[in-house]
């Protein structure tokens, strides 16, 4: 083997394998693992299912919240979330019909919503402001209407 | 025989330029579907007649990404295996099934799609329901394909029986793993449409296993990818060496790299479902190390293709430390367009890497992002290299030449890509960092003002939409001149030699058993834990949901 081609190897394995590492500890370590939570639901009895039949913003702690969330074709339960600003908000979220997306713009919050499953994400938001919630997996004609807003005040 | 072996026959280049013709049909139709996106995307434009945003996304995916992919590779395929190995009356006569039944599937599943029963977008992600004709006609392609499949494997099984002890020619044996690879994987994505989707959309079962269905299909739409992927590696290792008049760089590294392709390309799906509930995060991470994994024979490629480059340019007597580069054959389009796909690679694999990155993906998963990805490594870096082919193989199919003409339309339309996907895929990649969502059609979110950000980039990606729609216009002409008008000629097909005094290929390299097995066991260990876990711990099913895609 020819010594370029060492080199080359060598940095190309140490990179990858630089890349597993991070994301590894980072993940399991830092706890900072995509949302993965495993909890199912029937999707045909949302409504009558503990806690979303009771959907809407909790206080659980100081400057903690908890939203329990529905996403239905085209809309989000609850809409327009107020949270002070430096609040820890913990959504717990599920899909009454089809398989939707949950993001807000300008942050990492972002997982998928899928009829039988309850989603779980947590976010710290600092800054004040007005945050766009949007649906960002297709769900029907009127996907692209699908938004709301959380205000950090 | 003999003539069938030295060059292509007549019968044969017919057979590969039907699937060339469907390939530069569906080229314009999914590329205007493309253009249309992009312009309703600046809220400028509403599409007339009633057609909705999601039916022409639908065509723009599934036209482009499974029906001009497929049979521009199937063909191509074709072509190099009757090139190196030989292609008899009777198997000519099954590659003209697999055609057939190809274009039924794609017919039938195109007219669901216009008639707006099937806007359910290329990943038909349950419980959406489309018409059960456009899932038959789904897996009449794949079906299709896989006649293409067991073609090729007899073709090489034929030549193998002939020259025992013998390599396979070097394409024959890549266009084996990559069939070899389709075929393992297609079987995911059949499953879930002839075992879930179809009985569930005929109504004789009333739910349907959401997660199970969406796990089958990314089983399949990794390789799906490589799919693409490995015919534009084929041209690099095995072609361009000739055309820039020098040698393969190893024809070991090269049968290696793709060997490592069947291997890792396959057991990485969970890298589209990181972000899903239901899935356990170390099966998740244990498939994103797969996919680092899967990195590395393209990297082994990046260094094999510059090493051809410099070791061609110094045997020529170009001195110097990039002697060697200055003289490549820049003004050559059979060069220039499959080299700046290459370049392309580069961002497109670094931002690849980003999107497996586990929790890195969720900072990017479902935007624009995205698109703009897969806007660089299949519609520029594959389709570049498809083009490239393209400017030699329709000459040689229809015994004409290449003349001065075809080469300077090749290297303007090569050009004027290159243009146009900066300014699309760019503004694709920044809007998508700002939380802009792919799939979506124009929305400003009732006023939002993170919205009223992206809107600069939408008209970024309606100028970079245009250019690609010239682009596509001058390939078509382009593929008319070669066909019907240029000079009548013989062409050469160009395939590369391995360097003289290079080693014997090791012959475990073509050990096929061992290749299949290791794949498989791969496959086994990456999906059986997580996957029972997802059946054992179902949730009840979803019933079918037509009219949000406007249906019922």
């Amino acid at each position: 083997m020819h010594k370029a081609e060492k080199i080359w190897l060598t940095l190309s394995f140490g990179m990858i394998i630089g890349f597993m590492l991070i994301t590894g500890y980072q993940a399991f370590a830092k706890d900072m693992g995509p949302p993965s939570y495993g909890e199912r639901i029937d999707p045909q009895n949302v409504d009558e299912t503990a806690p979303f039949d009771n959907p809407g913003v909790k206080q659980i702690g100081e400057n903690e919240y908890e939203v329990i969330m529905t996403l239905q074709i085209f809309s989000f339960t609850p809409n327009k979330i107020e949270v002070p600003a430096g609040s820890t908000v913990h959504f717990t979220m599920t899909s009454k019909d089809v398989t939707h997306g949950f993001q807000v713009a300008d942050t990492n919050i972002n997982a998928m919503v899928m009829p039988g499953y309850i989603s779980k994400i947590t976010q710290t938001f600092d800054e004040p402001g007005e945050y766009l919630v949007l649906c960002n997996e297709y769900c029907g004609s009127g996907h692209q209407l699908m938004g709301t807003t959380i205000t950090v005040k | 025989m003999i003539a069938e072996k030295t060059g292509l026959g007549k019968a044969d280049s017919k057979l590969v330029m039907s699937f060339m013709w469907v390939t530069f049909i569906s080229l314009l139709i999914g590329g205007l579907m493309g253009l249309l996106q992009t312009l309703v995307r600046t809220g400028n434009y509403t599409l007339p007649f009633g057609i909705g945003y999601y039916q022409i996304l639908t065509v723009h995916g599934v036209i482009l990404g499974l029906v001009l992919t497929t049979f521009f590779i199937i063909g191509f395929q074709f072509s190099l295996m009757a090139k190196t190995v030989g292609m008899t009356h009777k198997q000519r006569q099954w590659a003209w099934v697999s055609f057939w039944v190809m274009l039924t599937g794609t017919i039938a599943s195109a007219i669901m799609i216009l008639l707006g029963k099937a806007s359910v977008l290329y990943t038909f992600y349950a419980p959406l329901k489309a018409h059960p004709i456009f899932y038959f006609g789904l897996t009449f392609v794949v079906v299709g394909s896989w006649i293409a499949c067991f073609v090729n494997f007899h073709q090489l099984y034929q030549w193998k029986k002939k020259h025992q002890g013998e390599h396979s020619p070097l394409l024959a044996f890549m266009v084996v793993i990559n069939m070899l690879m389709w075929f393992i994987c297609t079987l995911g994505v059949a499953a879930t449409v002839l075992i879930q989707f179809i009985p569930w959309s005929l109504g004789l079962v009333g739910e349907i296993n959401i997660l199970v269905s969406r796990t089958l299909f990314w089983y399949f739409g990794h390789p799906l990818v490589y799919f693409w992927l490995l015919p534009a590696y084929m041209a690099w290792y095995a072609i361009l060496p000739k055309i820039i008049g020098g040698k393969i760089f190893s024809d070991s590294l090269a049968r290696l790299a793709f060997i490592l392709f069947l291997i890792f390309s396959i057991p990485v799906g969970f890298h589209h479902q990181l972000l899903e509930p239901g899935i356990d995060p170390m099966w998740k991470y244990i498939q994103v190390v797969l996919t680092f994994a899967v990195i590395i024979p393209s990297l082994l490629t990046a260094f094999s293709m510059f090493a051809t480059f410099e070791i061609t340019g110094r045997q020529k007597g170009y001195t110097g430390l990039f002697g060697w580069f200055r003289h490549l054959p820049w003004k050559d389009v059979r060069f220039f367009a499959p080299f700046m796909g290459m370049v392309a690679f580069i961002p497109a694999g670094a931002g690849g890497i980003i999107n497996a990155s586990n929790q890195m993906n969720q900072v990017v998963h479902n935007t624009i992002w995205v698109t703009g990805h897969f806007h660089l490594t299949l519609a520029t870096t594959v389709i570049l290299t498809f083009f490239g082919i393209t400017y030699w193989l329709v000459p040689v199919l229809t015994g004409r030449k290449i003349d001065k003409k075809i080469n300077t339309l090749g290297m303007t339309q090569t050009i004027v890509w290159l243009v146009g996907m900066f300014f699309m895929s760019g503004s694709m990649h920044l809007a998508g960092l700002l939380g802009a969502p792919r799939r979506s059609a124009f929305s400003d979110y009732q006023g939002s003002a993170q919205a009223a950000e992206w809107i600069g980039y939408q008209y970024g990606q309606a100028i970079g939409g245009s250019i690609l729609f010239i682009g596509i216009l001058i390939m078509l002409y382009n593929f008319f001149y070669m066909t019907f008008k240029a000079p009548k000629g013989v062409e050469e097909f160009p395939i590369a030699e391995a360097p003289d005094g290079s080693e014997p290929t090791p012959l475990v390299l073509e050990n096929w058993k061992l290749w299949i097995g290791i794949t498989v066991v791969l496959i086994a260990f990456a999906y059986t834990i997580p996957f029972v876990d997802i059946i054992q711990n179902s949730p009840p099913g979803s019933p079918p949901f037509e009219w949000p895609i406007g249906n019922g």
